[in-house]
């Protein structure tokens, strides 16, 4: 078992601490005495000292916000890539079978159970139980079980944790992938891929230490799902596209070849050198530094994207290539959602070969409230093969390990069949439901082949080793080697937290 | 991890040394350390929440009380009797404290035992207690004192030994106040003629002309902004536009740039709704609570998202004007700054009492005045015309009477018109709309709309002789603003009206067609007159806008009278195919017989004529005189011009805002901040940590207290936050950190003042002498000398003051996002000094808008000018705000930010490397740089760097970018079509585009050296 850090030592010190403004003018303050090994490290790590010269008589007390930094103690995860289906996908008919629910198809709910409950859609005077239409089949030696509709997960059931008994506070889409990405359903606070990275930088030297790769259409949170909050903005997700320019402004200017910007920054670079001895302001030698890694991001990230390196096998294995279906739906369809989905995932695995911490995966949308026979294949037509090909691909290369590889939503969806009309039949939808939900998890520690927690006999409640949203954090921030009590930033005279005011680490996960 | 913490309590010891002298050291101690030490790791067990063993160690009295052990925990003066000292060093599990967790360090044992010898005092917060006007402190060097301020700022680093900074060089200052003051940097000739004044105001004068400028509403109401969390739309899933947002944050820079006093300016926006008589600009200013998020997405239960914005305001509203953190006494009693659940649900209260909802107000602050100013002008030419048109009639008196009797004869010889209700039978519609035909007659169409339509009707029996068709066009509530048309806004278009005689009811034989000679309406809208509907062509024909929403009738006159016999049918063909749902709602056809020989005159006119002169009245006259003068030759043009005028008197524009409106609601304390789980009924009331020494005033005891009593109770002069927590953020924009640091905390967590008496004399000042102005607080703060200190970092007290606590320096920082942007734009020559208006939509790159749900989402790009506008302009949607913006810590706008983060980003510097606007400005700035004409690349390079850099640049800055220069001319004389790509847009007249693009690629490097975006 591993030990937890102390009390109050693990809490970063950064911009509103009490007593030091930031790291970097503790460092700068302190270079004569415990700073000077910390700096001289981070100047290695960061290749800054390209940066600044070792003509300048003294050298400034660079920082950049990405120095990875300790661990509360060891932990297996380096990385993070996190899937999150954004919209609810439906736990009855792909992860949790309901034999029970099935033959009670078109049955009403007993009244007790619908007293206070409320519902987005749902008349619920007249909402009838509906049962899944899909088969469930056991995979691998463990036996996991799962929809039909996800056969290439099937085939890598053992390395997958199965979690039934999730539920969220939230009821609305916007509030509860807030919850998700960031331990509660308000503005203004960092996600996790901000917590991880603010926590443990990332050893990412050319790219950005957290990242984003959206396909389908946009999903409710839009760009508040990887704000930083009230962390700097050098925490927040920056969004890559998959295709053409990686990322916003990466591309010099029509007209502007590589060979002018280096020499334009060469000269910007003295410039600025030449103010930094006069003005001895660490802020100058921190742009300079900026100024050169984006010149690196600007090699880096094209050559990231470019999957002409890759095989032909891997690029089957994702199915890259994939055509849409045409006879099923697609809300919001964009044409090469298969592909662009596809890519991502190959994506992800490329950024964690490069060293980037946390990579969100947003894929939307799964509300499916009604036309599920044909909303719902298609959905899980697109992702079920590049996630399971992604997991394999990581394992192969000895980086699933190290690698935590998540699969989430910010809800369920109801047992009850949508009846928006307000008729009594049974529909083709579901309505929203964050009593109970389902998840995915592989890698980084993550004990494989196993199912945890459950759900009523209806999949209603999560009734068996429930699992809050702020528990999941709190184990996938254990498993990065981090307390996440004690990973915290003071804001507002309150001490924030990823887990809020909850979360407990799930042991049982853990290998 | 052991390391860092030694190194913070070798910090712990400086800052306690370092407090000031307005209180006394005992309290410094409880306040700065001892204090904080019991929030971390005592109070949770021994506090408001649970007082075990009956200790409570918020509290003096329970603390040295005997407790129920029959100890005493603190023993005044004496550490080895203290039950607390016995129980932190214990080794004995069962009763070492605090039970769990990492044992307190020896610093921290250390620091209690020195506070319990020296008394143990407790005492109040200090946030808390009133504001007091402190002594002035002595200072040895008085030369270097300009105003109060520097005499407590040396007074302190007198005591530490350290000498202030030199003042700034005088291109720095200038460039100091540009930055702080407007946003905006000084031109070269501004700098130059700064730096040569010699007069010893020359740096006041600058000061009084920036204070006074219009930009400086524009940056001081951003920062007002960022803590009214405004944005352009909704927030949440579907974040719609609010297309009327804008309104308010020209309310604000209009507020900022007439110095309205801060209490006013604060009361408006907290309450204006709750003045008598409330004027627009009252009402406006509430919707600073309208900027919450609103929750549109399906499915969504009204009440969550309405507490969810009452919590909201209570929050903002706290955090603005107390820098208190209410967020955690909405679910539980508030552990550290002593605020119970009951009495964050009582502030509530306050805020619950109130409605959303909508007001007119005038499109510009300053629209009122300009009316007013322009009714005048109007009334004046009125006035003069109807002099002449008197005059006129005196002298045409004779032609009028002889007139007039000319026509009554006319009228006597004729019958006159009569009207008949048709006897219709049948009723068609060429898109199969549906008609109920009402008890009037009238015809109601019902149910679908359609784009175009042609109505046929059929008559039986037609009144004889025929001699026209009236339509009558009324009004329903079923249609669009009552009609009578169907467009949305309640218009229509009759393109074409035509009528046929004939004796078979389904016209398929013997039809005679109508010929009609003259159309009149009793209205028609211009370019849509009456004899429009005479016409075959579909975009003309008769229509009433802007007079929706009255009844109104057409009129068509045969050529000659029509002999009809009872066994015939008229048919009457109503055209409407002018598009876009222009189609009559209701109508009723009436047939004509006879003629009136007054017909071709206006109906007021002829009915006057009818009128018996003995028993016409005046104004029957003065419609006739009026009618004869409007007809003749010498007068026609004058009356003319009358009617002119009276079309076109001046008016307000106006548009509807979102606002605030009171009203009384029950508020109950929620169980954890969940609307679902209602408790105990509680009353508005102010905290009672602040209300000992400043009650909340009311009138009477029946009076509910409302936000407008909050609101004027936040501004009473015993009041210990309001005035200290705004002259600390009004401080940091000037200094970038705060007197108390934590800015947005001044309850018991956050930081101690560096400067306590500093901080009381300008909460004083302010709130007294200067009256609440902040442009008097900010004239005082940059006339101080600590203001105008350099910004360099000295050697000599780095190492003793690393932050600057003590101010011995200025502070250098990167400007706020949107001035990141008005810097290039404006050092280029490309920005529009347009101020306020509707948001604008600069380009954004392509894919951004694809991340708003379900791409619900179209950036319009604005056109001309609004290309270049500021930042603070930019639309600002909350689930996709514009990159540029983001990139430099430009806050989300869905919580109040009282101190922006500043980062230093490589996404930063791709910016302004590469994105198109910077790379735009790097374009003209070439064009401006080759408008002097200079003489040669030296004094063209020197010339760009001293637009960015506002100062003279040394021979090796200018000599480094001739290098750059040179490189660049290199390689575009080899590359032609990249030089070509490069100067796509703004190209240098008589330039060939190599030379222009080696150019643009040097500038842009000038227009990103660090100090160009550094205020310093």
């Amino acid at each position: 078992m591993n030990t937890e850090g102390s009390a109050n030592g693990c809490q970063r010190l950064f911009e509103t601490g009490p007593f030091i403004e930031n790291r970097r003018e503790f460092l700068n303050s302190t270079a004569s005495g415990i700073g000077m090994a910390a700096l001289g490290s981070l100047l290695t790590e960061d290749g800054l000292y390209s940066a600044v010269r070792e003509n300048d008589d003294k050298l400034p007390g660079l920082d950049s916000p990405m120095t990875p930094q300790p661990s509360h103690f060891d932990g297996p995860a380096k990385s993070c890539i996190f899937i999150f289906m954004a919209g609810a996908p439906s736990h009855i008919d792909l992860f949790d079978p309901k034999p029970v629910l099935r033959k009670r198809h078109g049955q009403p709910l007993p009244e007790s159970m619908l007293k206070d409950v409320r519902f987005a859609f749902i008349k619920k005077g007249n909402a009838l139980l509906q049962g899944s239409p899909y088969r469930f089949a056991r995979h691998g030696e463990s036996g996991l079980e799962l929809s039909e509709l996800l056969p290439y997960l099937g085939g890598q059931a053992d390395d997958l944790l199965l979690v039934r008994s999730l539920h969220t506070d939230q009821f609305n889409h916007h509030p509860g992938q807030l919850m998700m990405q960031c331990g509660r359903g308000s503005f203004g606070l960092p996600s996790m891929g901000s917590w991880l990275t603010y926590g443990l930088g990332s050893v990412s030297r050319d790219l950005p230490g957290y990242v984003v790769l959206t396909s389908g259409r946009g999903s409710s949170g839009g760009a508040t799902l990887w704000q930083s909050g009230f962390l700097p903005s050098s925490y927040s997700g920056v969004l890559f596209r998959n295709r053409g320019e990686a990322v916003l402004n990466l591309r010099n200017p029509p007209g502007l070849p590589a060979e002018l910007q280096r020499k334009g920054l060469d000269a910007l670079g003295d410039a600025n050198r030449q103010r930094y001895r006069e003005i001895r302001d660490p802020e100058i030698a921190a742009r300079i530094a900026s100024f050169e890694l984006a010149y690196r991001m600007q090699s880096a990230a094209p050559e990231l994207i470019d999957l002409a390196g890759e095989s032909k096998s891997t690029r089957e294995s994702y199915g890259l290539d994939r055509k849409e279906p045409k006879n099923l739906g697609g809300r919001g369809k964009q044409g090469d959602t298969y592909q662009s989905f596809a890519r991502n995932c190959l994506l992800a695995r490329r950024m964690v070969e490069r060293g980037v911490r946390f990579v969100n995966i947003v894929y939307a949308s799964w509300d499916h409230h009604s036309n599920i026979p044909t909303e719902l294949p298609y959905n899980a037509g697109c992702v079920d093969q590049p996630i399971a090909a992604l997991i394999a691909d990581l394992k192969q290369r000895g980086l699933l390990d190290s690698t935590m590889v998540v699969w989430g939503s910010e809800f369920g969806r109801t047992p009850l069949g949508e009846n928006r009309n307000g008729k009594k039949e049974v529909g083709t939808g579901r309505d929203h439901h964050p009593f109970s939900f389902s998840m995915l998890m592989a890698g980084g520690g993550i004990k494989g082949g196993s199912t945890y927690g459950a759900t009523d006999d209806i999949g209603w409640h999560s009734t068996e080793n429930r699992v809050h949203v702020n528990d999941l954090h709190a184990t996938m921030l254990h498993q990065f080697g981090l307390n996440h009590l004690h990973l915290t930033h003071r804001f507002q005279g309150r001490d924030f937290r990823l887990t809020d005011v909850g979360g407990k680490v799930i042991q049982d996960w853990i290998t | 991890m052991f390391r860092i913490h030694v190194f913070l309590t070798a910090l712990v010891c400086l800052g306690i040394t370092g407090v000031g002298q307005a209180l006394g050291q005992q309290e410094n101690v409880f306040q700065s350390d001892i204090r904080s030490l019991f929030a971390q790791r005592c109070i949770g067990c021994h506090g408001p929440d649970r007082a075990e063993g009956g200790l409570r160690l918020d509290l003096q009295s329970s603390s040295f009380a005997e407790l129920e052990s029959g100890e005493r925990a603190i023993v005044p003066h004496d550490a080895d009797q203290s039950e607390l000292m016995r129980r932190i060093q214990s080794d004995d599990e069962t009763i070492q404290m605090p039970p769990e967790g990492a044992r307190l360090t020896t610093e921290e044992i250390h620091r209690l035992r020195k506070w319990i010898t020296a008394g143990g005092k407790f005492s109040n917060h200090w946030a808390f207690g009133p504001v007091k006007n402190p002594p002035m402190p002595v200072v040895a060097n008085s030369a270097w004192v300009s105003n109060s301020i520097d005499q407590f700022v040396l007074a302190k680093l007198e005591r530490k030994k350290v000498r202030p900074s030199a003042e700034a060089h005088r291109s720095i200052l200038i460039k100091r106040l540009y930055y702080d003051l407007l946003g905006l940097p000084p031109t070269p000739d501004e700098v130059e003629s700064f730096v040569a004044d010699q007069s010893a105001d020359a740096y006041e004068k600058l000061v009084d002309q920036l204070l006074r400028s219009q930009h400086f509403g524009e940056r001081w109401g951003r920062h007002w902004l960022d803590k009214a969390r405004y944005a352009d739309s909704d927030g949440y899933e579907k974040d719609r536009p609010r297309p009327n947002a804008w309104r308010y944050r020209d309310w604000v820079i209009n507020a900022v740039n007439q110095d309205q006093p801060f209490d006013q300016f604060s009361i408006y926006q907290l309450a204006g709704d709750l003045f008598t008589d409330a004027t627009r600009s009252q009402k406006l200013a509430t919707a600073f609570h309208r900027q919450t998020l609103t929750n549109t997405e399906g499915g969504t239960d009204r009440e969550q998202f309405r507490v969810e914005a009452t919590f909201d305001r209570t929050e903002t509203s706290a955090s603005i004007w107390l820098g208190l953190t209410l967020t955690c006494a909405r679910c539980h009693t508030h552990k550290y700054d002593q605020i119970s659940h009951r009495e964050y649900y009582q502030l509530y209260a306050f805020f619950n009492d109130s409605n959303e909802s909508n007001a007119t107000v005038d499109v510009k602050a300053t629209a009122n005045q300009e009316f007013l100013r322009k009714s005048d002008l109007h009334r004046k030419e009125i006035e003069e015309v109807n002099l002449k048109i008197t005059h006129q009639k005196k002298k045409l008196q004779g032609d009028i009477q002889r007139w007039t009797a000319e026509m009554i004869v006319q009228a006597a010889k004729e019958s006159r018109i009569r009207f008949h209700p048709a006897d219709c039978v049948d009723v068609k519609s060429s898109s199969g709309v549906d008609f109920d035909q009402k008890k009037d007659g009238s015809y109601l169409a019902k149910g679908r709309v359609a784009d175009k339509d042609k109505l046929t009707l059929v008559l039986k029996s037609p009144s004889s002789p025929l001699t026209g068709i009236r339509i009558e066009v009324l009004t329903d509530s079923t249609l669009p603003g009552n009609g009578p048309g169907r467009a949305p806004n309640g218009n229509f278009v009759l393109s074409e009206m035509r009528a046929y005689l004939g004796s078979d009811p389904n016209f398929k034989k013997d039809v005679i067609p109508l010929r009609f000679s003259s159309a009149e309406a009793d209205w028609s809208q211009d370019k849509f007159p009456p004899s429009g509907a005479l016409s075959k062509q579909n975009r003309t024909g008769w229509a009433i806008s802007p007079q929706m929403g009255q009844p109104h009738h057409l009129d068509l006159f045969t050529a000659t009278a029509v002999e009809c016999s009872n066994d015939q049918y008229l048919q009457v063909v109503l055209d409407q195919q002018y598009g876009g749902e222009h189609t009559i709602g209701r109508f009723r056809i009436l047939t004509m017989t006879g003629i009136d020989p007054l017909r071709t005159l206006p109906d007021q006119v002829s009915s006057s004529i009818r009128q018996d002169p003995s028993t016409r009245s005046v104004q029957q006259n003065e419609v006739i005189a009026d009618y004869f003068l409007s007809q003749h030759s010498t007068t026609a043009s004058l009356m003319k011009r009358r009617n002119h005028l009276r079309d076109n008197a001046p008016t307000v524009a106006e548009m509807s805002v979102r606002v605030m409106n009171p009203t009384q609601r029950t508020t109950k304390i929620l169980h954890r901040g969940d609307f679902l789980q209602p408790e105990k009924e509680v009353q508005p009331g102010v905290l009672n940590v602040l209300a000992n020494a400043n009650t909340l005033g009311i009138p009477n005891q029946d009076h509910r207290p409302s936000r407008m009593d909050l609101a004027k109770w936040l501004f009473s002069p015993q009041h210990p936050l309001t005035a200290r927590v705004t002259v600390n953020q009004i401080w940091s924009h000037l200094f970038g950190r705060g007197i108390v640091a934590t800015v947005n905390d001044f309850g018991v967590r956050g930081d101690f003042p560096s400067h306590p008496q500093l901080l009381d004399w300008l909460a004083w000042e302010f709130s007294r002498n200067m009256s609440w102005s902040r442009k008097k607080l900010i004239k005082c703060i940059v006339m101080s000398a600590t203001y105008r200190q350099s910004s360099v970092h000295r050697a000599d007290v780095v190492k003793i003051d690393p932050t600057n606590r003590w101010f011995w320096r200025q502070n250098r920082w990167r400007v706020s996002a949107e001035i990141v942007r008005d810097l290039h734009l404006a050092a280029s020559g490309l920005m529009s000094k347009k101020i306020g208006g509707p948001s604008v939509f600069p380009p954004l790159p392509t894919g951004v808008e694809k991340l708003s749900y379900a791409n619900n989402f179209k950036w319009k790009t604005s056109p001309g000018e609004d290309r270049y506008r500021r930042g603070m302009y930019t639309f600002f949607k909350r689930t996709s705000p514009h990159p540029n913006l983001v990139s430099f810590d430009c806050p989300d706008s869905n919580t109040s930010v009282l101190r922006r983060e500043t980062s230093n980003t490589p996404l930063q510097a791709l910016v302004t490397l590469n994105n198109d606007v910077y790379l735009e400005a790097s374009q003209a700035m070439v064009k401006r740089i080759y408008r002097w004409n200079l003489a040669s690349d030296r004094d063209r390079l020197k010339m760009a760097m001293r637009i960015c850099l506002t100062r003279q640049p040394d021979n090796g800055e200018v000599g480094r970018f001739l290098k750059l220069l040179a490189d660049a001319r290199s390689y575009y004389q080899q590359n032609e079509a990249d030089a070509e790509k490069m100067t796509a847009r703004h190209p240098v007249d008589d330039l060939s585009s190599t030379e222009n693009a080696a150019w643009i690629a040097t500038l842009r490097m000038v227009m990103n050296l660090d100090e160009f975006i550094v205020r310093d």
